[in-house]
């Protein structure tokens, strides 16, 4: 079938594809039939457990594991995983026993003397010392700012900080590996990537890619931190060939939080400038951050995908820090990003005393955000803002703000699809793609339905496992637009099979036939019409199998969203509370429009939560982290969120993935909403009642 | 957590015996499971006092009488304690979650350890573990005392002590009672506890006699409004008399090792009709001999306003 004649099925006539599609795994997870990695348990299986070092910098001088070898019930020890430890709760050393308990006791029985380094763990603490900066990252466009400031109607100049996040995924990382003989094996991994993980860890493990199995059939949550085994991976492989028996290795919440990933931070100081008219005119700005011992680091600052900025010399310059390390967190560098500029383009509209709304249509560079921007400004009524900020007093004050979006999502070519049919009249469709959450096994088993004219149930939809057909990990929004086309062009290709045998038995050609409430019928006289089942009966005695491959046609990169956010600020508490949000996002045809608007809200919620309380705290003198659990690291509770309406805007009928768009301006237009609110603007992030109190001594 | 042996005693002797030999109390155990996984307590023996009979009885019609095994739910829940003890009621309402609050008990939350990220932190060896310094000091104190801190800077974190205290309550051990208010200790008389508690006593419930014509509240600042911590407190007992306050308990939870009586607050009002005016007054006088540390500046203010909030809320008043 040619690529170009390919088109997503039409919404007048669709029964499942651009509508509202339940999960189809959302039984099994409300009942607990679902099994994650936590879940799995296989005979005779043992617990792994890791020893980490409590110092932030240290070399490891000597490692006594004679106590813990000698412990009834201990089954493996590794003492070698690392001689170094760049930060608290790098790995060392490693047991597997015959419950999780002895392995805590056996970890805490083993004695290691280390050589404890100085150590920097905070940006701010490190950004001075020259040893620990990289070379900065220099972006240098148009007339050097500092020849236009005054020309401008307004110009600031303040300092601005967003921490590092944490993932927070409710599931941690872990495995449970067994060994199938010397050299094959199985591994059930929480993981946003079954094939990717497949190839590192066999790689890890000295055995060939397709000799390991990894299965994920679901997960709770990877947000970016889960595309490799990790560490704990290659750990829990070692401990089950040592022990000669299953293991079981997931992290605790301690761990997870040190040890697998964050979101940087971003420190700017910055100096910007607007005209009368409304337009940016130029941005001078020195950036830091730390992704951890590593020196590279950036954020999407000045956020040039969205904004006309003509004038811009900025520095980034990445702090090494003894910290874990960083790694993808939905949308990464954006929400950072965007923060900085919408805020700075929030503070020079109110100094010119222009509507934010207008100057942000005014600085777009495409009229998307301007229709979006129109049509989340009636969804909030950004007519009853508060148009004087900072002149209405009381302790309970109302207000809004917005900020704008954008992100790629297209799709990767690799995918690979498989479609059977079996002559009993079973429908099964594979792939080896993995539901990070977001609702893949269900369209997956949606668009094989919906060519087929079968009701959904129908169809036995197979993910997460790497023996199943090649896909990408689910990274930057790229997994619905690698996929879906796949799925398609599988499910097009069996129906072409189907048609093939049904056609001489209907008496009509192949390309006159159609599927349709389970009968395959002729197209311009449906009444002549066989059921799906008379049909398959003359396949062949094991039925039929069809691949199909990423189709370039069915898929598209590039969207737009902006977001609206009506706050209310207790000035007494400093406590904000979210009201409303209305957030406005584009993704192309919608699939599952009830997946892409949980999607919506999701992502909001995260970016509520990053505005109002995510904060991970390192300890200077200690260089340990405070809040490594959820007791301090809070996040938005269910009783936090606001009513959040989401308004699903299709510019196009092709497939766009928007796992991480929403996230974005969440948290910019809920900081310029508290200034709309109260006048008080807070540049740091979280909004807590310390910063409030903070900002409000400062202006005084 | 180290192996443990488990003891259900028969009675509030043998449980106090078994204190002596090594033992840790357990009631709700919200807070002694995680004193345990932190490996901050190793003890012998876990004693569940909720194999004891008794001290499950709940009144708050002629007075206030709370066995220590009563859940805070119970407490938050009960009418005629919500109507004559109105700010006890409301901080057990305030206390954590639903879930904790089914769970957790009276005497848990009297007796419970302090949350300072240095105390729960095991490989961190400071003042209260037996170690040389407080490392809050240096270190990050956004949620540290502005009151009686020194050398340990940990704030209390019970909500419902300083609702007690309000009411002048006693608290009821094995051994003795006593005033609720002397049941806590600074770290500048004893650096390693929080109470006056000696080995193998404990605490059976609280008492506090009826106080008519009292309006009280307690008012919790929080960072997460859902479920946390109090960042500041305050809880009110005002007597009225021909709409002046003729006498008032103001006591502060979340800014001090104890909950923290202010006296100048309660000074402020006295005599006084209760308005924004007078509330804020008592407000600021009672942060003015506040001595905030590096990161938690904020609480001053922060504790002037529940002051005001709770005046406000105890007198009926819109806040």
């Amino acid at each position: 079938m040619p690529q170009e004649q390919v088109r997503w099925n039409d919404p007048k006539t669709s029964r499942y594809l651009n509508k509202r599609i339940p999960r189809v795994d959302g039984p099994d997870k409300v009942t607990g039939a679902a099994k994650y990695t936590y879940d799995i348990a296989l005979p005779g299986m043992l617990y792994g457990k890791i020893l980490r070092c409590p110092h932030a910098n240290a070399r490891v001088e000597s490692i006594d594991v004679s106590a813990a070898k000698a412990m009834p019930g201990v089954r493996a020890i590794i003492d070698d995983i690392s001689k170094t430890a760049r930060f608290a709760g790098q790995e060392i050393a490693a047991v597997a026993a015959d419950t999780e308990e002895i392995a805590r006791d056996a970890i805490h029985a083993i004695r290691v003397t280390y050589d404890v380094q100085p150590h920097v763990v905070n940006t701010r603490a490190g950004r001075n010392d020259p040893d620990r900066v990289g070379d900065p990252a220099e972006l240098s466009e148009g007339a050097d700012p500092s020849t236009l400031w005054s020309q401008a109607a307004a110009v600031i100049e303040a300092e601005y900080y967003v921490p590092v996040r944490e993932h927070l995924s409710l599931e941690t990382h872990g495995i449970v590996f067994r060994w199938d003989g010397d050299d094959k094996a199985t591994a059930w991994v929480s993981t946003q990537a079954v094939h990717g993980v497949a190839g590192g860890l066999a790689n890890a493990l000295r055995i060939q890619r397709q000799d390991l199995t990894v299965i994920c059939n679901h997960m709770g949550g990877g947000f970016g931190s889960k595309f490799s085994a990790g560490t704990e991976g290659s750990v829990c492989g070692r401990l089950a060939r040592l022990a000669g028996k299953p293991v079981k290795l997931m992290l605790d919440r301690y761990e997870e939080q040190v040890a697998t990933g964050n979101g940087p931070d971003a420190l700017m100081q910055c100096k910007a400038a607007m005209t009368a008219d409304g337009k940016l005119l130029a941005i001078e700005a020195d950036l830091w951050g730390t992704n951890g011992p590593g020196k590279r680091w950036g954020v999407a600052f000045p956020y040039r995908t969205v904004y006309n900025l003509p004038n811009i010399r900025t520095r980034s310059h990445g702090v090494s820090t003894n910290t874990g390390g960083a790694r993808a967190l939905r949308a990464p560098g954006h929400p950072q990003g965007n923060f900085l500029t919408e805020t700075v383009l929030d503070e020079l509209a109110a100094k010119v005393g222009l509507d934010p709304l207008e100057v942000r249509k005014k600085n777009v560079l495409r009229a998307v955000w301007r229709e979006q921007l129109d049509a989340g400004a009636k969804g909030i009524g950004w007519e009853r803002r508060n148009k004087t900020p900072g002149a209405v007093s009381g302790r309970y004050l109302r207000g809004m703000g917005c900020a704008c979006n954008t992100w790629g999502g297209g799709g990767r070519g690799g995918s690979r699809c498989d479609v059977r049919i079996g002559s009993d009249g079973s429908v099964w469709v594979g792939i080896g793609t993995q539901d990070l959450g977001t609702g893949t096994r269900t369209y997956v088993a949606a668009i094989v339905a919906e060519d087929l004219g079968l009701p959904i149930e129908r169809v036995h939809a197979e993910i997460g496992s790497s023996k199943l057909g090649q896909s990408g990990g689910s990274g930057g929004s790229v997994t619905t637009a690698s996929v879906a086309p796949a799925v398609k062009m599988a499910a097009l290709a069996a129906r072409a099979r189907l048609f093939e045998v049904a056609a001489p038995m209907l008496g009509v050609s192949a390309g006159d036939l159609e599927c349709a409430d389970g009968r395959v019928q002729a197209r311009r006289n449906p009444s002549n019409s066989l059921s799906f089942e008379q049909v398959c009966a003359k396949l062949p005695p094991g039925g039929i199998e069809e691949r199909g491959e990423w189709n370039r046609s069915l898929q598209q990169s590039g969207v737009a969203g902006a977001q609206f956010v009506e706050v209310e600020v207790d000035t007494w508490t400093g406590n904000v509370r979210p009201i409303k949000v209305v957030a406005v996002q584009d993704c192309g045809y919608a699939l599952n429009r009830l997946a892409v608007e949980s999607q919506i809200i999701g992502g909001v919620i995260q970016g509520l939560s990053m505005a109002l309380f995510e904060d991970r705290k390192m300890d200077d003198p200690t260089g340990r982290m405070l809040n490594p659990d959820m007791e301090n690291y809070k996040v938005l509770g269910a009783l936090e969120v606001p009513e959040i309406v989401p308004i699903v805007f299709e510019t196009h009928d092709k497939v766009t993935g928007l796992g991480e768009p929403p996230v974005i301006p969440t948290a910019a237009a809920t900081g310029n909403a508290v200034f709309n609110a109260t006048g008080i603007r807070i540049r740091t992030l979280p909004i807590t009642p310390r910063r409030w109190f903070d900002a409000l001594e400062e202006q005084s | 957590m180290n192996n443990f042996a488990w003891l259900e005693p028969k009675s509030v002797d043998e449980a106090a015996e078994a204190l002596k030999q090594g033992g840790i109390a357990l009631a709700g155990g919200i807070d002694l499971l995680t004193v345990l996984k932190e490996r901050l307590v190793e003890p012998q023996q876990v004693v569940n006092l909720k194999s004891l009979p008794g001290m499950r009885s709940l009144e708050g019609r002629n007075g206030l009488r709370i066995g220590a095994l009563v859940t805070l739910d119970r407490i938050a829940a009960d009418e005629e304690l919500g109507r004559n003890f109105a700010a006890v009621a409301q901080a057990a309402a305030s206390v954590g979650s639903p879930q904790i609050r089914n769970v957790g008990t009276l005497g848990g939350n009297l007796c419970q350890r302090p949350r300072c990220w240095y105390f729960r932190d095991a490989e961190v060896h400071c003042l209260k573990k037996g170690g040389a310094a407080c490392y809050a000091v240096a270190g990050n104190n956004e949620y540290h005392a502005i009151f009686g801190g020194g050398p340990c800077h940990i704030v209390h974190p019970s909500d419902v002590a300083p609702a007690l205290i309000a009411f002048d309550a006693e608290v009821i051990t094995n051994r003795r009672r006593m005033p609720l208010q002397e049941f806590f200790v600074l770290p500048s008389e004893n650096v390693r506890a929080e109470n006056v508690l000696e080995i193998g006593e404990i605490v059976t419930g609280v008492e506090a006699g009826m106080r008519p014509g009292t309006f009280s509240a307690y008012v919790k600042m929080q960072e997460r409004p859902s479920f946390d911590w109090a960042l500041s407190g305050c809880a009110v007992v005002l007597q009225m008399n021909g709409g002046r306050v003729q006498d008032a308990r103001i006591v502060l939870s979340g800014v001090a090792p104890i909950p923290w009586r202010s006296r100048e607050a309660e000074a402020a009002v006295k005599g006084r009709a209760i308005s924004e005016v007078t509330a804020d007054d008592a407000g600021q006088a009672a942060v003015r001999a506040a001595q905030p540390m590096t990161d938690n500046r904020f609480k001053v203010k922060l504790t002037a306003n529940a002051v005001k909030i709770a005046l406000l809320k105890a007198a009926g008043q819109r806040v």
